[in-house]
């Protein structure tokens, strides 16, 4: 009888030994982006498989998974679990996330799939492609998850024609068109280790935990499905940046910049997830801010303790960041509050209460710069002159976020900075992102930016209602004020129809 | 939460998604895989061009010389999407662990004829590579590829070809014994053996096509359209004349799993081809392109298997093959 052997042996001789250098055809011809961006490797065997999978074990944890994930959504469907919602304001929550973050899940899966074609090693070659195919899923499974509260709930009808038109899904599509249209080495840093790593945590655990405490059981179980998938995905992103530090001293200033860049991309992104920390979940789990610390500093700092020996140094402007924590979901909500009747989801004053959650966990800030604005602007509002803001932006070149963030230490001056490149001049919101482009002006030269696009004519028309349609919003149901909505009359007649039941 | 669900009707302000309504003309309930394929991928306004390719976007119909008017009219017949095809393929693994615990436990690898184990470990084990090969190329497909319609199956078919190369190697790990010798030794034949070289050449050309379509043709249709019927139906009647009924059944995965991906390549071509006359003519180029190189390629492999009646056998599986291609509406 044959001996069996372990698994890594095993997984050694049916993966590592597939492949075979070309002779027919030359290997750079083969793998044509094996070199472009500078990156040395002396030896992909080096490489460890960070999960030893095979597809035959593969085929059957995953679809272990999904046979008790789809179970659970069909029983949610039928059952209107949405009615478990601690309020309709938390859906707007999933509206951002559908449409801001399950477009990224595709891309991420078309982005591994490149990667997994690309990459001239076996191992991390079929690393990527099981990765490919896991992000596959979670794009199909948030929309499968998802599609039920579209069936009651407004704004999440457009999801693909909005990510590639609406002004504030920019900010995430362009991080991963940056992503993507990078070499693979570059790909694999942003993803695999900046984003997948070192900031990933600071999206699910709020997304996933908000959905928990906010009864979105639909999205907890998807949550805790991906879950398992999310681990493998951090393990090849930490294998990664090893790899590439250990094979070649040259990587490291390669590899340190990448770092830098997707640091500062990446939270810029995050951003929209402060926000909704801070002030879309009805019942709040942490602030932006004390996620911050945990996950980043804590957390993150733990981890480039540990990359040093490489040479490796946190992120610039890493200590930035952490001081703007006490400014940046205030600073976002304002942005979004004030452009409500241009966002597919709506917005809201935080109440008494909530803003009693927030001076306290905001205690140097809060008070003494937000609760004013909030307060002025719920006086505007019971007047009958609620704010909007009908002036378009200036948008930064690179996170294209509209500038609305102020200068460090300084939160009564806005931030500005500019770069000129061909004549042109460049408007950014911070260092981070100025140094980005400085870096590559022809690449974020081409930027697809919303506001000028509008000015030039590009998005349906002139004015606001053109624009809108452009969108395929449903104005008046997809945009403006919670509390004027469809979703929320149509929440308080369940609510209503409920006590009427229950009182029977 | 506890709600008499009972007496409290819901109605449903939509079906669906609105663009998945707008494609149906109506708004109607839609299936998980209309929902989980539809318009997935982006199309518009893309920032930045691609750094390896910079006179395409990122997302580029240009990447293949075969123009669809609705990229989305290349529907999977499977209607695969992560969770059926998951489920379909651990199924049929399972089963085909079961037929190797078989074979294993009553040591039918042992009764096969001495010379013919010899040929089958020739021709079988080196087929892994040929898998890998295919491997690379379908992700290749679902890399340049345009529309989730095709590419998404485009990267199934990656894990069910990298799943084939592991099920091949677990066979030749069982053939020597539970080690990889016998796999080093299929290594070399790929490498080295006379035999071998068609096919290795074959498949390192295919492993530079730029256009997606072609090599979607030259993978899907013309390889494993006939190496497929060439390996496990006509070496494996052979077999069975040398006491090889353990082979076919180590690898009736690879039958049912052709027969299933067959189903989904021609549902592909058919529908390109219905597009245009500029489509059909340009199928059919590389079809006939593709079918030849690969007939070429896999005759000295034929020939060692089968002997004289190597030539004869591939003969038919091409008039087989000319036979499928013409009912997809492609001339041969």
């Amino acid at each position: 009888m044959a001996k069996k052997l372990g698994l890594k042996q095993r997984y050694a001789l049916l993966t590592r030994g597939l492949d075979w250098q070309t002779t027919y055809q030359p290997m750079d011809k083969v793998f044509p982006e094996a070199t472009f961006e500078g990156i040395k490797i002396r030896d992909w065997d080096k490489w460890q498989d960070p999960f030893r999978l095979t597809m035959d074990a593969y085929w059957k944890f995953q679809s272990e998974k999904e046979r008790k994930l789809y179970a659970v959504l069909d029983s949610f469907a039928q059952n209107n679990g949405q009615l478990g919602l601690s309020e309709a304001r938390y859906l707007n929550a999933v509206k951002l996330f559908l449409t801001g973050v399950s477009p990224l899940e595709y891309q991420a899966h078309r982005g591994f799939a490149h990667a997994g074609r690309q990459l001239p090693g076996v191992g991390p070659r079929i690393a990527a492609q099981m990765q490919s195919l896991d992000e596959l899923r979670h794009a199909q499974t948030q929309i499968h998850t998802i599609s039920h509260y579209n069936k009651f709930f407004d704004g999440l009808h457009e999801f693909p024609h909005m990510h590639d038109r609406v002004w504030y899904l920019s900010v995430p599509k362009s991080f991963f068109d940056d992503a993507r249209t990078a070499g693979p080495f570059e790909f694999m840093i942003a993803i695999g280790f900046a984003f997948e790593y070192v900031l990933t945590n600071l999206l699910f655990v709020p997304f996933m935990s908000g959905a928990a405490y906010n009864g979105d059981m639909a999205t907890v179980t998807f949550g805790f499905s991906a879950q398992s998938d999310e681990s493998r995905h951090m393990t090849l992103g930490i294998e990664v940046i090893k790899f590439l530090l250990e094979q070649h001293p040259d990587n490291l200033p390669i590899v340190q910049r990448w770092v830098d860049k997707w640091f500062w991309r990446g939270y810029k992104v995050l951003s929209l997830v402060a926000m909704m920390m801070d002030y879309m979940l009805p019942k709040r789990i942490m602030s932006w801010k004390e996620a911050w610390e945990i996950y980043f500093v804590q957390a993150g700092g733990a981890l480039f303790e540990d990359l040093a020996r490489y040479g490796l140094r946190p992120p610039k402007y890493h200590e930035q960041a952490t001081a703007e924590a006490d400014h940046l979901s205030h600073q976002n909500w304002s942005i979004f509050y004030n452009y409500t009747q241009a966002a597919a989801f709506h917005t809201w004053l935080p109440d008494a209460q909530e803003m009693g959650w927030l001076s306290e966990k905001y205690p140097d800030t809060f008070d003494k710069y937000y609760r004013p604005r909030y307060e002025q602007w719920r006086k505007m509002e019971a007047d009958g002159k609620r704010f909007y803001n009908n002036a378009l932006p200036q948008l930064c070149n690179c996170c294209q976020i509209p500038m609305g963030y102020t200068e460090p230490g300084d939160p009564n001056t806005i931030s500005f900075r500019e770069s000129t490149y061909k004549g042109e001049r460049y408007h950014f919101c911070s260092d981070g992102c100025k140094d980005i482009f400085d870096h590559e002006p022809e690449k974020y030269a081409q930027a697809w930016l919303p506001v000028h696009q509008i000015f030039q004519g590009h998005c349906g028309g002139a004015d606001l209602g053109d624009v809108l349609k452009w969108y395929n919003m449903n104005v008046g149901a997809d945009n403006m004020d919670q509390s004027v909505s469809p979703d929320q009359k149509l929440w308080e007649e369940w609510q209503n129809e409920r006590a009427r039941v229950a009182a029977e | 939460m506890s709600i008499d669900l009972k007496t409290l009707k819901l109605t449903p302000r939509r079906q669906t998604f609105s663009h998945i309504a707008r494609r149906f003309g109506e708004d109607r309930p839609a299936s998980r895989y209309e929902e989980g394929m539809l318009d997935v991928q982006a199309t518009a306004h893309f920032h930045y061009r691609p750094f390896w390719e910079p006179e395409m976007e990122l997302y580029d119909p240009r990447r293949t010389a075969i123009a669809m008017a609705d990229w989305y009219a290349l529907r999977d017949p499977r209607q695969f999407y992560y969770a059926t095809y998951n489920i379909s393929r651990a199924g049929m693994r399972e089963a085909a662990q079961h037929n190797i615990d078989f074979v294993e436990k009553r040591r039918l690898l042992d009764k096969i004829e001495p010379e013919w184990r010899q040929k089958v470990e020739d021709y079988l084990l080196p087929l892994r590579h040929v898998a890998w090969g295919a491997n690379m190329n379908a992700t290749q497909i679902c890399d340049r590829g345009y529309g989730t319609a095709v590419t998404a199956p485009s990267m199934f078919a990656a894990g069910d070809q990298l799943g084939i190369a592991q099920l091949i190697g677990q066979i030749g790990m069982d053939m020597a014994g539970g080690t990889g010798e016998a796999l080093d030794a299929a290594k070399e034949k790929w490498l080295d053996a006379p035999y071998w070289q068609g096919m290795r050449r074959l498949v390192e050309d295919t492993l530079v096509v730029r256009d997606w379509f072609e090599l979607f043709v030259a993978q899907n249709i013309a390889i494993d359209g006939l190496l497929y019927p060439l390996v496990y139906t006509a070496f494996d009647e052979e077999g069975q004349k040398h006491g090889a009924t353990a082979v076919s059944m180590v690898t009736e995965f690879m039958v049912e799993w052709f027969a299933d991906q067959s189903r989904w390549a021609d549902a592909v071509i058919r529908r390109a081809a219905e597009e245009s006359d500029a489509n059909t003519h340009l199928l059919g180029e590389w079809y006939r392109f593709w079918r030849d190189r690969t007939a070429e390629a896999l005759a000295p492999l034929a020939a060692h298997v089968l002997g004289d009646a190597g030539k004869p056998a591939l003969a038919d599986l091409v008039s087989e093959l000319d036979g499928r291609a013409g009912r997809l509406g492609l001339a041969a």
